[in-house]
């Protein structure tokens, strides 16, 4: 029910950037080839921690035309789940792993005439893909990249290096900031602007482009929602006939899966739609942090996305 | 499994049949004794050995001549076969999935030879042998995409995804169910389906669309669709109408047995891993009504699915005036009896025809 | 003057709006015939300092009354065909934030609707407002010429003569509605011709 079929990796590198910031290096266990994917989308990496099995989206870095292997970075959430810290410290290189086919969820409009890019922190990952793929396309590209310290920003050497020109770096500790609004004044009709950070970021990107007239459809932002942590609750299964507890450090689709019940997914982060779930009853409050539903259906209490949201209360009966 | 390839025509004498075997696994496209729009998905991996379902693209004994036919479309009217110019990747995308698929699938057929990007492309019913550059367009005698459908049977839309919708963005479209790529090009999901009656009412679309946007790289998806054509005819294209249209005047009782055809689409859904589009295959296939009906399953199920169709849906896939009589000819194939469920032929187990 | 209310069609139909002042720092507006009326309806004089307008008034009188809003800058052209590459060459220069504004004709609005998509302006982010006639612009499926201002259904192809029938389907590309050939099944049973919405 959950689509394609997974790939087997084995991890062939594990590279410190710096104190926050691992690349991981996936080689197909088979041999072979991995497929090409586009700049832009990430795998879902499944994570075999003791009873608990996670699965975490993270945005594909490598050029998007080699197929001899896939690389990620994860940043370290110290106050996340722990997907993260079970990448940075018990991911071996010799290990391992399934990680799915890619997905797109933040892919360039290659009709754009321009594409202006703006990433902060761990969120040029999906940059470097799309900048590997423009370049082999010679497309016209800028970046503006913000990061906290030159100690903590991954990658700005080697992007300083081959693209002197096009990239833009601003660290925040010497009181750097992108000037967005000189930035999005000025750009040619048909350029596109692609954001990928923290959400307040996001929220300002498109807050001002919005201010200064520019289309929604020109404005493309990626924001990976990781479940967060929660009070435990139950939910009942209706269709399988399943009482279900989901734990603190667990998503209520991973509980799902955990009970054996099969539910669709795609991106794990709140934003494709796929684990959309209809709600039969309940009794209490939703905690719902996705970005696919529209307000008025978080409101109604008819809908739950259960890779991010969770529930807070007495009864929760669920349509799977 | 060689595949013997007719020498037939799809204009003029109309000289397109059938064999048995094509009979046999013809994508018949109704599971039960009256039809609705659905979006009815399934995955697209694989089916019963032989059935038009095996291969992720099939290729049977009209292969050749509905290439000829093709051919002769374009030569007549280039804008059938379109590409927007941010869809040149997709080309690319999808001329590797045909020739990988092809050359693994039907290996006494097609060759695919890879050396990094110097591609060896051999496809033997079509006497092609050819050389080029990957993602060189200077090196293929046409665009990516219209180079490699030139030698695959069935439609292309290759759709570009975008502000959540897709949008018809390229295509090669020369056996068309009368809708026009040069008209509907640069359109989006709903409103290239904008004309479909009653399925937008239905939510139809809607959840289509939802569907297709997550249709995932190593996940494809299939689904049919069906009218009627009168004669066996590929290209029943608008801009042809004013021709073709006058055909089905010329349905009569003693002639719609042989004149009258079944057209299916076997419409597939692949994810395109560079692009991020969407390619749509719609493969037509034609069955005479003679035909048909000498599977009793399918004369007793067509039967009773033409005579409760609702008029709208008559009107719009263009054979509301013959309706009257392709009752009268298939009447006689339906006795009455109970028909088993799937669209499969069940000739072992379904009872002949009553007489 | 009382604005056409279309009825109901299909999604591939345009539809049309009310055109209202948007915040940006460039403004484009477009219109012909009695499309200057909906321009009237919104100037401002903080709106005008910063808008180009383009008018083709078909024999309509509405130029003196837009040329005294003061527009950054005012063209009057004789015909769409005459002012398409003005059109083509303000966009050129054009950055992201331009509010275009079209008014008048379905035909004006969706040609030059084709040029700022084409300049890379997403066609939600363009405002139309439709005024004046309901004729349309047709292009014949058979032969690929565009009849324009056509008033009845059904009419002749301006270019192959055939019968067409007009249909609601519309493509924005073609700035155009599909004609297609009414009596291909029964060469010659061509219905009496009546207007489009009668």
């Amino acid at each position: 029910m959950s689509g394609a079929e997974k790939i087997a990796v084995r991890v062939t590198e594990v590279t410190p950037l710096n104190e926050l910031v691992t690349r991981f290096r996936f080689e197909p266990v088979a041999g072979g080839l991995l497929p090409t994917f586009s700049g832009g989308a990430h795998t879902v990496v499944e994570m075999a921690d003791g009873d608990i099995t996670r699965l975490n989206p993270y945005s594909l870095m490598s050029d998007p035309f080699d197929q001899s292997a896939y690389t990620i970075s994860v940043r370290r959430d110290d106050a996340g789940r722990g997907g993260s810290l079970f990448m940075h410290e018990k991911v071996k290189v010799g290990d391992e792993m399934v990680i799915s086919n890619p997905v797109n969820l933040f892919s360039l409009d290659l009709r754009a005439k321009k594409h202006l890019m703006i990433a902060g922190g761990i969120g040029i990952t999906p940059f470097l893909a799309q900048i590997k793929q423009l370049d082999r396309a010679h497309g016209n590209w800028e970046l503006h990249y913000s990061c906290r310290s030159e100690a903590l920003g991954s990658y700005v050497d080697y992007l300083t290096s081959t693209h002197p020109n096009d990239v833009n770096v601003y660290y925040d500790d010497q009181d750097q900031a992108i000037d967005l609004e000189t930035l999005l004044d000025g750009q040619p009709l048909g350029t596109h602007i692609y954001v990928c950070g923290p959400k307040g970021m996001i929220n300002w990107v498109r807050g001002k482009a919005e201010a200064l007239g520019w289309p929604r459809e020109a404005v493309h932002y990626e924001e990976f929602l990781a479940p967060q942590p929660g009070k435990p609750f139950e939910v009942k299964l209706a269709v399988s006939n399943k009482v279900v507890q989901v734990g603190e450090h667990e998503s209520l689709l991973e509980a799902i899966e955990r009970a054996g019940v099969d539910a669709p997914y795609l991106c794990r982060g709140g934003a494709c739609g796929m684990c959309e779930t209809r709600v039969i009853d309940y009794a209490g409050n939703f905690i719902h942090r996705d970005h696919w539903l529209e307000d008025d259906e978080h409101a109604s209490g008819e809908k739950i996305m259960p890779c991010v949201s969770r529930f807070e209360g007495k009864t929760l009966v669920l349509d799977r | 499994m060689t595949i013997q390839f007719n020498d037939e025509t799809f204009r003029e004498d109309y000289s397109f049949r059938n064999s048995q075997r094509a009979i046999d696994r013809f994508p018949f496209p109704f599971d039960k004794d009256s039809y609705m729009y659905a979006v009815n998905m399934e995955q697209h991996r694989g089916g019963p050995a032989d059935s038009v379902y095996e291969k992720r693209f099939d290729v049977d004994e009209h292969y050749v001549s509905e290439m000829r036919d093709r051919a002769m479309v374009l030569a007549d009217d280039p804008l059938r076969c379109q590409s927007l110019p941010h869809m040149t990747l997709a080309g690319w995308d999808l001329l590797e999935l045909i020739m990988v698929s092809k050359s693994e699938d039907y290996p006494d057929l097609f060759e695919l030879h890879r050396d990094g990007d110097e591609w060896h492309w051999v496809n033997k019913p079509m006497g092609i042998d050819d050389t080029f550059t990957f993602m060189d367009e200077t090196t293929l005698p046409y665009g990516p995409m219209e180079y490699i459908t030139r030698q695959t049977q069935g439609d292309f839309c290759v759709l570009d995804q975008r502000d959540d919708n897709l949008w018809m963005d390229a295509g090669m479209v020369t056996t068309q169910a009368d809708w026009s790529l040069d008209f509907d090009i640069g359109m989006n999901f709903f409103e290239w389906h904008a004309p479909v009656p009653l399925a937008h009412e239905k939510g139809i679309f809607v959840r289509a669309l939802k569907f297709l946007l997550n249709i995932q790289q190593g996940a494809p998806a299939r689904r049919l669709n069906w009218t009627m054509t009168v004669n066996p005819l590929l290209d029943t294209s608008p801009e042809n109408y004013h021709k073709w249209g006058i055909q089905k005047t010329t349905l009569t009782p003693e002639n719609i047995g042989a004149k009258q055809h079944l057209r299916v689409e076997l419409q597939t859904f692949f994810r395109l891993p560079r692009s991020n589009a969407l390619v749509f295959p719609i493969r037509c296939y034609l069955i005479a009504f003679q035909d048909i009906v000498s599977v009793p399953k399918w004369g007793r199920r067509l039967h009773r699915v033409i005579r409760d169709l609702p008029e709208e849906l008559a009107t719009y896939k263009g054979f509301i005036d013959n309706r009257p009589m392709m009752l009268d000819f298939l009447s006689a194939y339906d006795d009455g009896l109970p028909t088993s469920n799937g669209v499969w032929p069940e000739k072992d187990s379904e009872p002949p025809l009553k007489t | 003057m009382s604005k056409f209310e279309f009825p109901p069609s299909i999604k591939s139909r345009p539809v049309y709006g009310t055109l209202e002042a948007r915040p940006g720092k460039a403004h484009l507006m477009i219109a012909d015939a009695a499309g200057a009326e909906a321009i009237l309806d919104i100037a401002t004089p903080e709106l005008m300092a910063r808008s180009h307008i383009i008018y083709i008034p078909r024999g309509a009188t509405h130029g003196e009354a837009l040329r005294g809003l003061t527009p950054a800058q005012y063209y009057e052209g004789p015909s769409y065909a005459a002012s398409v590459t003005r059109i083509q060459r303000v966009l050129q220069d054009a950055h992201m934030g331009l509010q275009v504004y079209l008014t008048g004709t379905e035909g004006l609005m969706g040609q030059a609707q084709n040029e700022a998509m084409q300049a890379g302006i997403p066609h939600t982010a363009i405002q139309t407002e439709h005024r004046g006639s309901v004729a349309r612009r047709m292009q014949c499926v058979h032969c690929k010429g565009i009849t324009e201002d056509v008033e009845t259904d059904p009419f002749v192809c301006s270019h192959c003569g055939l019968n067409l029938f007009v249909r609601d389907h519309y493509s924005r590309r073609l700035a155009a509605y599909q004609g297609v050939c009414i009596d291909a099944e029964d060469p010659g049973n061509v219905p009496q011709a009546k207007g489009i919405y009668e």
